[in-house]
């Protein structure tokens, strides 16, 4: 495992949620989960980003209480409660489908854990009030979840998870059932409360733009580990491992004999699209700059941008990214089948492999 | 591939004619089953409630066509048949409370807490009583219920004894009877409440005990509903079981029998009472919308 042992943030005390050498088998043979060490600090906005099956939903409901770690502990604000069940931990989880309960009005769902801890009549109402105007949903209250739209059940149960004030808010892919550009609204929306709570958030999604645009910190699991820990910006610019390129933005890879030509060193190294420039085969590369020499395979126009698919002479493909500033999808379209000059920032190069 | 041969010609020309005539089409579906509906379910009711209304000779015994109302009179006003429907009332509900207190945890369990290998081997046991002669499993708990029997053995040692052929070994046989048509509603409904509204509960501070009350009973009570109408209706109309373990036990199924051949029109407005008992408790139980998890 690569993670970076870096202290969680900077100016935030440590201490939220703790994992130590957490692991899950189910029925004794797959390996959900195998080793995973944690620190996520007070207050963080933290995401755990992976593929499906990768464990970050399982670690999710290991820090809730759903499931058992088969080795290992779970910490919350320094206490031990690996053997406690859900209900006596201080964290409180927003479900992927929101688990709404179907027979309650939106009042009473959000009410419930009041309820359940007997929280008095009068202070239950106010909470349940102040929970809902924060989500924006006043004026809901006596309506039932099948009459609300997957963005207001998406808040309810947001306000259902706030509104017990937890130390550590779980959200298991929120906003997966959500179309995109609820999904945007919602982003903003869950920064702006947990901006206003100061709660901390785990957050677990698939999707890298969520992980980046929302999160303090990153966590990127792959088959159950860790591969890297970083906040947006270091796990995006400085992946630590090829996985962590490939799936934190569009795998960029070289390696074998296209390594030793165009950086010079054997490994496996990553750049950015979006880092490489697009040069006439006449035009030298900077003295800070690596070069290579290439056909323009494919170009895919995705309107704000466009793609150049290129094979390299010293063998296998980089993608490079050029804003459309002033060219069309006609314009661009030609540049297929050139030759061009790849040139990039030799800082930019970064080793993910041996 | 080839056309087909032509002597699927004629099929296919039905075909296309069935295809644009969709009014022929629910014509050709629906005529047999709205036949069999009309003439023998329906019918068979209409002459019942027409019946009700004729009259009995006294000294032939022959029905006579003569429309009268003495009949219903009878049986609303003669305390006999009072104390029979409220008898047969209250087995229904005995052996339909009966059933869902036992079902609930057993349908829990095949639900919610046993390995999908279990679960398939717990819903054939379930069903498997079913299969077997209703007559059969009347008469197998005669022999449990007789004196000196298996219940008597069982119960002996404890200063107890089988409390013989009555009320109680009737509701007993009719619950055991009627069971699988509990558990299996309740199961479905348990089934099919999602595994996350219990860890959402849980997640909120539930313990287990409020996650059933608050969660789990109100989302299932429908199927409970749903279930109950299949004990509470069969129970009303048994007659059989009564004959076998109820002993001198009179319910509305042999009080209906028994005037059978003596006096056809008052069977017939007996028979009307758990007609209504049942419409009405129908009515009371899609309020609970229970009949749409059926």
């Amino acid at each position: 495992m690569k993670s970076d042992d870096s202290p969680p943030h900077p100016d935030r005390p440590a201490g939220a949620v703790r994992l130590e050498g957490l692991a899950k088998s189910f029925d004794g043979r797959v390996r959900a989960v195998d080793g995973v060490d944690l620190e996520i600090g007070e207050g963080e906005f933290f995401a755990m980003l992976g593929p499906s099956g990768s464990g970050k939903t399982t670690v999710l409901r290991m820090i809730a209480g759903f499931e058992r770690p088969t080795a290992g502990r779970v910490l919350l604000g320094g206490v031990d409660v690996t053997a406690l069940p859900p209900f006596d931990r201080d964290v409180n989880t927003v479900f992927q489908d929101y688990a709404l309960f179907p027979h309650m009005t939106i009042e009473q769902n959000v009410g419930y854990g009041l309820m359940v801890r007997r929280v008095p009549k009068a202070e239950r109402a106010e909470r349940v009030r102040a929970a809902l105007a924060m989500v924006r949903l006043e004026g809901f209250e006596r309506r039932r979840p099948a009459q609300l739209s997957g963005g207001q059940r998406q808040r309810v149960a947001l306000a259902r998870a706030l509104v017990n004030r937890p130390k550590v808010l779980l959200l298991d892919e929120p906003l997966g059932a959500l179309d995109l550009k609820l999904r945007h609204e919602m982003q903003a929306e869950l920064k702006r409360i947990q901006r206003e709570v100061g709660i901390t958030f785990v957050f677990v999604t698939h999707d890298q733009d969520e992980a980046l645009t929302m999160s303090d910190r990153v966590a990127v699991f792959n088959a159950g580990r860790i591969e890297q820990v970083g906040s947006p910006a270091e796990v995006y610019e400085h992946p630590a491992t090829a996985f962590v390129a490939g799936f934190v933005g569009t795998s960029n890879l070289l390696d074998g004999a296209a390594a030793e030509q165009v950086v010079g060193e054997t490994g496996l190294f990553s750049v950015r699209p979006e880092k490489i420039r697009i040069a006439h085969p006449d035009d030298p590369a900077g003295p800070d700059e690596l070069s290579a020499t290439g056909r323009v395979a494919e170009v895919v126009y995705a309107g704000g941008h466009t793609r150049f698919l290129v094979d390299l002479e010293a063998g296998g493909r980089l993608t490079a990214v050029r804003q459309n500033l002033d060219e069309g999808s006609a314009d661009v379209l030609r540049h297929r089948g050139t030759d061009v000059v790849l040139a990039w920032q030799r800082k930019h190069t970064v080793r993910v492999g041996p | 591939m080839a056309p087909p041969p032509t002597a699927a010609r004629p099929l296919r020309r039905a075909a296309s004619v069935l295809h644009r005539r969709a009014g022929l089409r629910l014509a050709l579906l629906l005529s047999a089953p709205m036949a069999w509906l009309v003439l023998a379910y329906l019918g068979s009711l209409a002459v019942l409630l027409l019946s009700a209304f004729w009259a009995v000779d006294d000294f032939t015994y022959d029905v006579e066509r003569v429309w009268n109302t003495a009949n219903f009179s009878t049986v609303l006003t003669e305390p006999v048949y009072r104390a029979i429907a409220l008898r047969t009332l209250g087995i229904a509900v005995a052996v339909t409370v009966i059933d869902a207190v036992v079902a609930f945890p057993m349908a829990f369990y095949m639900a919610r807490v046993a390995r999908p290998r279990t679960r398939k081997l717990l819903v054939v046991a379930v069903l498997t009583p079913l299969w077997a002669s209703y007559l059969v499993k009347a008469y197998a708990w005669r022999v449990i219920f007789s004196q000196g029997g298996v219940l008597d053995w069982l119960v002996g040692p404890l200063g107890l004894s089988s409390p013989g052929y009555g009320t109680t070994a009737v509701i007993v046989v009719l619950a055991y009877l009627w069971l699988p048509y509990m558990i299996l509603p309740v199961y479905s409904g348990l089934e099919n409440l999602p595994a996350n509204l219990l860890d959402a509960s849980a997640d909120l501070g539930a313990s287990a005990g409020r996650t059933f009350r608050s969660v789990v009973l109100p989302q299932v009570l429908p199927s409970v509903f749903a279930g109950s109408v299949f004990t509470f209706s069969l129970s009303l109309g048994d007659y059989v079981t009564v004959r076998i373990v109820g002993g001198k036990t009179q319910v509305l199924g042999t009080a209906i029998a028994d005037n059978v051949t003596l006096n056809l029109p008052l069977a017939a407005a007996l028979s009307c009472v758990p007609v209504v008992l049942i419409v009405g408790y129908l009515l009371a139980v899609r309020r609970t919308g229970a009949l749409e998890s059926l």
